[in-house]
Order: C-alpha cells, then sequence, then structure tokens
C-alpha cells in the first residue's frame, strides 16, 4: 500500500537531511503511528505521501503509484484516495460543519445531491448528528476535528493521514478521536498517524516505528511509545 | 453546479475587492482605448495614403521673369516627357482665384495679396508618383523654373505628424497596460491571500488546478472585457463628438473613419484585454499557488 525505499529528504539550505536513507512498507488495512521527537522528520513523512514535497533520493509509492514520478498534474486526482486530518484541523470559519464536508465533495466535481446523500451520513458516523449547521465556532475541538475527520473520510479514501490530530485536545477528547479512527480503520482504511502523544500510543498497541534524527530506530508490531 | 460556483466566486472575489477592481478596470479602459485610437489611427494613414497618394500632383512653380520661350519650352519638355501622365497649367489669376478660397476666412490677409504675388505653375500628374525624382531631374535642366513641389512631401510630413500621434498612443497604451497588469498581479495576490484556507482545502481533498485557479483568472478576465467594453465605448463616443462634430473640419482632410472599423475594435480589445488578463492572473497564480 505504501513503499519508502532509501529515501533521502534533504530541505534546500538544511545541514542534514530530515530523512536519511529511510526504507519502510505499510500494509492495507494496517494502523501505523511514527512517533518521534519534534524535527526528527516523522512530519516529512505525511508531506512525502501528499507528495507536497518529493524525496531529494529514494522511492516512494502510494497506492501501487510511484510518487516520484507522478507528473504535476495528475496529483490532484492522485490525492483524492488520500484523506489527511491536522492537529489545526484547517476548516472553514464561515462554512458550518455540513458545508465544510460538502466543500470537499463539490470542489472535487460530485454533484449536490451527493453530497446530500453522502455528508449526513458520514456526519452521523462521526458522531456529528444534529450537529450539521453548527458553525466551528461553535463546536468544541473535539468536535471540530471530528468534521475534520469526516471531511476527509467522506470521498472513501483507501488512506488517512493524520498529523497530530489529537495535538490540541485533552486526553479525553483524544481517546474519542482515536476511537473513531479505529472505527474508520476497521472499514478497511489504512491509518497512518503521526504523533508525540504518548498515553494515545500505549493504549492503542498498534504498530509503531519511531523515528529519531531522520532515521528508523525501531519498527514493532504491538509497540507502546518507549 | 461547477460552472455556478465559478461565476459565483468570480463575482465574490470582484466585489470583496471593489476599490481594487474599479483601479484595474480603470487602467484597463484607459490602455485599451489608446491601443484602439492608435490601431484606428494606423489604418486611418494607410487608407489616406492610398486615397492621397492617387491624387498626387507634382508643382512646376515658374520664375516671376519667365519669358514666353522659357515657358513653351518647359511646356514641350513635359509634354515629351514619358514620366506624365497629364498635366494642367496654372494662370497667377487661376491661383489667385485658388488662393482666395483657401484663405477665405482672413479677407485682410487676401487684400494684401494680389495675383501678381503667386507664382504660375505648371500641375503635373505623373503616371507613378514614385518617380517624381526621375522626373525632377530631367525638368532641373530648364531656364525659367523657380521651384518644383512633390506634394507627396507635404503629404508626407503630415504623415509624420499622424505617426509620431500614433506612437505617442502606444507608448501611452504600453504604460498602462504595465499599470494595468501589476493591478491584476496584486488583485490576484490579494485574492489568493483571502481564500488561502479554501485553496488549502481544495488542494488537500485533490481539487484540479483548473477548478482552483479558474474563478482567479477569470475575476481578471471579468475585469479586462469590462476595460476593453468601456474602452471601446470611449472610442466611439470620440469619434463621434470629436471627429463628426466639433473637429468637422479636419475631416476633410482626414478621410471620414468608416463605423466598421470603429467596430471592428471591439473585438479586438475585448481579445487584448480578456487575454492580457488571463496571462497575468495565470503567471501570478503559479507563484502564489504552488501545487
Amino acid at each position: 500500500m505504501i513503499q519508502l525505499e532509501n529515501v533521502t529528504k534533504t530541505y534546500p539550505k538544511a545541514s542534514r537531511p530530515s530523512l536519511d536513507d529511510v526504507s519502510v512498507g505499510i500494509e492495507k488495512g494496517e494502523f501505523v503511528f511514527f512517533i518521534g521527537p519534534s524535527g526528527s522528520g516523522k512530519s516529512t513523512i505525511i508531506k512525502l505521501l501528499l507528495h507536497e514535497i518529493g524525496p531529494t533520493r529514494g522511492k516512494v509509492t502510494v497506492n501501487s503509484k510511484d510518487v516520484t514520478s507522478l507528473r504535476s498534474w495528475k496529483i490532484p486526482h492522485f490525492r483524492r484516495s488520500i484523506g489527511c486530518v491536522f492537529q489545526d484541523f484547517r476548516l472553514l470559519p464561515n462554512r458550518t460543519a455540513y458545508e465544510n464536508v460538502a466543500f470537499a465533495l463539490e470542489v472535487i466535481g460530485k454533484t449536490k445531491a451527493v453530497a446530500r446523500r453522502v455528508v449526513p451520513e458520514v456526519l452521523e458516523l462521526v458522531g456529528l448528528g444534529g450537529k450539521e449547521h453548527r458553525y466551528p465556532h461553535e463546536l468544541s475541538g473535539g468536535e471540530q476535528q471530528r468534521v475534520a475527520v469526516a471531511r476527509a473520510f467522506v470521498n472513501r479514501p483507501l488512506i488517512l493521514l493524520a498529523d497530530e490530530p489529537t495535538g490540541n485536545l485533552d486526553p479525553d477528547t483524544s481517546i474519542e478521536i482515536m476511537r473513531l479512527l479505529d472505527r474508520i480503520n476497521r472499514t478497511g482504511t489504512t491509518v497512518v498517524m503521526v504523533t508525540h502523544d504518548s498515553n494515545i500510543v500505549n493504549q492503542m498497541r498498534r504498530r509503531v516505528i519511531e523515528i529519531e534524527s531522520g532515521r528508523i530506530v525501531r519498527d514493532q508490531a504491538r509497540g507502546v511509545y518507549g | 453546479m461547477r460552472v455556478k460556483y465559478v461565476l459565483n466566486e468570480v463575482l465574490v472575489g470582484l466585489w470583496r475587492n471593489v476599490t481594487m477592481t474599479v483601479a484595474m478596470i480603470i487602467t484597463m479602459t484607459v490602455s485599451l482605448t489608446m491601443l484602439g485610437a492608435s490601431v484606428l489611427l494606423y489604418m486611418q494613414v494607410n487608407q489616406m495614403k492610398d486615397f492621397y497618394y492617387g491624387e498626387i500632383e507634382v508643382s512646376i512653380f515658374l520664375r516671376e521673369d519667365v519669358t514666353e520661350a522659357q515657358r513653351t519650352a518647359i511646356n514641350q519638355a513635359i509634354d515629351a516627357n514619358p514620366l506624365v501622365q497629364s498635366k494642367t497649367y496654372e494662370t497667377r489669376e487661376e491661383a489667385f482665384e485658388k488662393f482666395k478660397v483657401l484663405w477665405r476666412d482672413s479677407p485682410d490677409f487676401i487684400n494684401s495679396v494680389g495675383p501678381e504675388s503667386l507664382p504660375e505653375s505648371f500641375r503635373v500628374k505623373l503616371k507613378d508618383p514614385e518617380q517624381y525624382a526621375a522626373f525632377a531631374d530631367q525638368m532641373q535642366g530648364q531656364q525659367g523654373i523657380q521651384d518644383i513641389v512633390d506634394q507627396r512631401e507635404l503629404l508626407n510630413k503630415v504623415f509624420d505628424i499622424f505617426n509620431s500621434i500614433q506612437v505617442m498612443a502606444l507608448v501611452v497604451a504600453a504604460v498602462m497596460a504595465l499599470a494595468a497588469l501589476l493591478l491584476v498581479g496584486n488583485t490576484i495576490q490579494v485574492a489568493a491571500y483571502s481564500k488561502r484556507r479554501e485553496v488549502a482545502v481544495m488542494k488537500l481533498v485533490g481539487a484540479s488546478n483548473w477548478f482552483i485557479q479558474a474563478p482567479f483568472v477569470l475575476e481578471a478576465v471579468a475585469a479586462g472585457l469590462i476595460g476593453s467594453i468601456i474602452g471601446f465605448i470611449a472610442l466611439f463616443v470620440g469619434k463621434v463628438v470629436l471627429l463628426d462634430g466639433r473637429l468637422q473640419a479636419l475631416t476633410n482632410v482626414l478621410t471620414p473613419i468608416p463605423n466598421g472599423n470603429v467596430w471592428l475594435m471591439l473585438p479586438l480589445l475585448a481579445a487584448v484585454g480578456a487575454g492580457v488578463s488571463a496571462i497575468t492572473a495565470w503567471i501570478t497564480l503559479r507563484f502564489y499557488l504552488k501545487v
């Protein structure tokens, strides 16, 4: 599903690479944590998978597509198979929960009729039934992140990337979000989550890949934060 | 749905930044009006050249003390010259009649001049007006000639003036176009900034590039089109008010500008206005909306 082969990424003007000769494979339906201190290079992996940046060396394969050689005009279509959630939610403040999710469908060419059918369903799934017409500022942090998850999942992506999705949430709310991601994982969606929230990693007991200074130092099937 | 969405975004975009939109339209308008005027003038000069060069004459003015024999000799030389198509002879009296018509607004000036102050002349029409120099050379040897004047030289002076007006209009058009382009670039930057969240989400969920960029490009194109329409109206009004109205006297010299030529400016200005704005917007977006 996801393959990194000897991937090195050095940002311009950086003295050392953010990722240094990293090779890792993730199977379909896996739930994987990337952990490590700030600046270890774990967010770089998310950016590589989204093809926001390209690797300096090495090969990145996502959904059996070689991302490295992807023509730039094909990137948008490629991204439709990946959902993405961030620490700061990235919701549009002037749109309701429903409109935020529907926006993601409409801008990739889905009709309003499709949105009317699919959006309430996915909002129900993330536990926001009845709050469709609230604006982000009328929702709690946890609820806003649920909207973001709904938006990432509404297009039924094969992969869900989550970059510190619990970073702005209190522990109880974080666990609720994790349950949600777990439920999404059970539908067969591969989930890749970058975090340094040790509580969550320890509770979930999923595959843990630890990165330090751009290198993989641990890859454990049912790992803890360590 | 998508068309409606894009059009709505364009309208919202133009309105969100309305002072900038107005500035953009004004500079576009002035630039395109100048461009239109310049093109019209260019077409006009070509048309006038065709018209006047057919009518052109070479005037051979005779000296005041020309003798009968010399005049006859010149007359024969002209008749014998193979370059000549036709000729007329103009006496002092005839010259004075023309003079009176020409200066009919200044009777004092006419009164101070009599037929005796004006030279008699032969008016020669050449088969090919371009052959003036050869003809003048051949006639130069004759006695009793004061001066040989080619009207083409006079016309060329007039055309030179038109040409420089045309160049000036083009320069103004270019300078205003530069200002318009900078404004378009700036407007697009502001628009891209105010919609940065939407754009970020669109990129994230995989909206196609054209879908992200279309509203911005169309915003600039709309401003360009509005500018070209106002510019066209300005040209038309200018033509009606100035050439058909106040400066009608000039049109005796100017050969009238056909309305068809003015109408031709509408598609020209629209294409230039829309095309240039679209390209500028698109280039700006390449810097500000990296995928």
